[in-house]
């Protein structure tokens, strides 16, 4: 059937260019001339950092279905276990950080670097840690699915600002174009998401849907059903 | 009693007012006297080895760091002083003792010291100075280059006596 070969074509495309959008930021630092004069240590953890800012584009797009040919089911657990990388990823980095300058560190994480990038990271580095703690701690907390909602996407908006913000005013292994197209990525897709995850009851249409769609889609959803845009 | 009532017409006024005294430089600030000492500047400490040698180059050099230290107040050239230089370069990172060295300024407190090329770390392409001895209070610096691709870098230093 026609629609059938478009829905496997949508979804080959879709992870090509997820896959793309990953892979150039990351093949373009691997090629930097800064990494001839670094040591180990420090190679891992500013790819560590690399590879935390990948996984903030695949998380948002986990998190509004955006990835055809994983179930809603699926696609949640992955979006847990992402979310539990990317505190790995987190600590790798600053950890790495600290084995290579350990002054620098401590300055960073007591908000008194030199450097404006150092306090972005660092509070996204403790919304991460708070969204993954209130993710543990959900069922346990007994939060209302509306309060959750809230509290993780307030943390989710605080992790992507501060990490795009860290990212674009660092000088270092990061190519600057990939870097700054990863980054646009990473917010289109958390405000695409964001926008519509906060108005579910508007959107009975989003929670029951495949993950077949677009950001494209979303907007259109958006207009149709909210010409306003306010509540 | 006062008149308190602040109109627009009147916070226009003086707004205005002061706006136009203040581009005709009828406000001046009060000017300190002399020259004023330089203050550290965050982060500048970071990685500094006490007692590193004086040397007459760093690793195989390439790039200059200069700059030219001073009395504050009058401002007199201080000659004979202990800078200490380090950075990231091409040759070490900023913990690596080979990437340490120290200098002394000439007769009319200028100092230059060939080290090898810095290139960025931690973000930024910087270097480190640190003035740290007796007779003025300690500073230490950390000047930040304006392109990756420069091949040198100043620091000047006011010392307060200690």
């Amino acid at each position: 059937m026609r629609l059938e070969a478009s829905g496997k074509v949508r979804t080959i495309l879709t992870w090509s260019a997820l896959a793309a959008a990953v892979a150039v930021p990351v093949a373009a630092a691997a090629a930097s001339p800064l990494l001839a004069w670094r040591d180990p240590v420090y190679i891992l953890g500013g790819f560590a950092g690399i590879a935390a800012m990948a996984l903030l584009l695949v998380q948002p797009l986990l998190a509004g279905e955006l990835l055809p040919g994983l179930s809603a089911r699926r696609g949640r657990l992955v979006h847990r276990w992402t979310g539990a990388l990317l505190v790995v990823f987190v600590v790798a980095h600053v950890a790495a950080l600290w084995v290579t300058s350990p002054p620098d560190v401590v300055d960073a994480l007591l908000f008194a670097s030199p450097t404006p990038f150092s306090v972005w990271g660092v509070v996204a580095m403790w919304a991460v840690f708070a969204s993954a703690l209130l993710a543990a701690l959900r069922h346990r907390l007994r939060l209302r699915p509306r309060s959750w909602r809230r509290a993780h996407t307030v943390l989710a908006a605080v992790i992507v600002a501060g990490s795009v913000a860290h990212a674009l005013l660092i000088e270092g292994t990061m190519e600057t174009w990939s870097k700054a197209a990863l980054c646009a990525l990473v917010l289109a897709a958390t405000v695409a998401v964001v926008m519509v995850r906060m108005r579910p009851r508007q959107f009975p249409s989003w929670s029951g849907r495949k993950g077949t769609g677009g950001i494209v889609r979303v907007f259109i959803v958006l207009r149709k059903k909210n010409p306003t845009a306010s509540d | 009693m006062t008149d308190l009532l602040t109109t627009r017409r009147t916070l226009l006024a003086a707004a205005g007012a002061a706006v136009a005294t203040g581009m005709t430089g009828l406000i001046v600030p009060a000017r300190a006297q002399g020259l004023a000492a330089t203050p550290s500047m965050r982060g500048g400490s970071n990685n500094y080895r006490p007692g590193a040698p004086i040397v007459e180059r760093i690793g195989s050099g390439g790039f200059w760091m200069t700059g030219t230290v001073r009395r504050a107040g009058d401002g007199a050239p201080l000659p004979g002083r202990r800078i200490q230089i380090w950075a990231h370069t091409t040759e070490g990172n900023e913990r690596d003792p080979q990437s340490h060295g120290a200098t002394l300024t000439d007769a009319d407190g200028v100092f230059r010291l060939e080290m090898p090329q810095i290139v960025p770390a931690f973000g930024q392409p910087h270097g480190h100075l640190a003035y740290d001895d007796d007779e003025f209070a300690t500073v230490f610096l950390r000047p930040v280059m304006a392109s990756a691709s420069d091949t040198s870098l100043s620091a000047d230093f006011v010392l307060q006596p200690a």
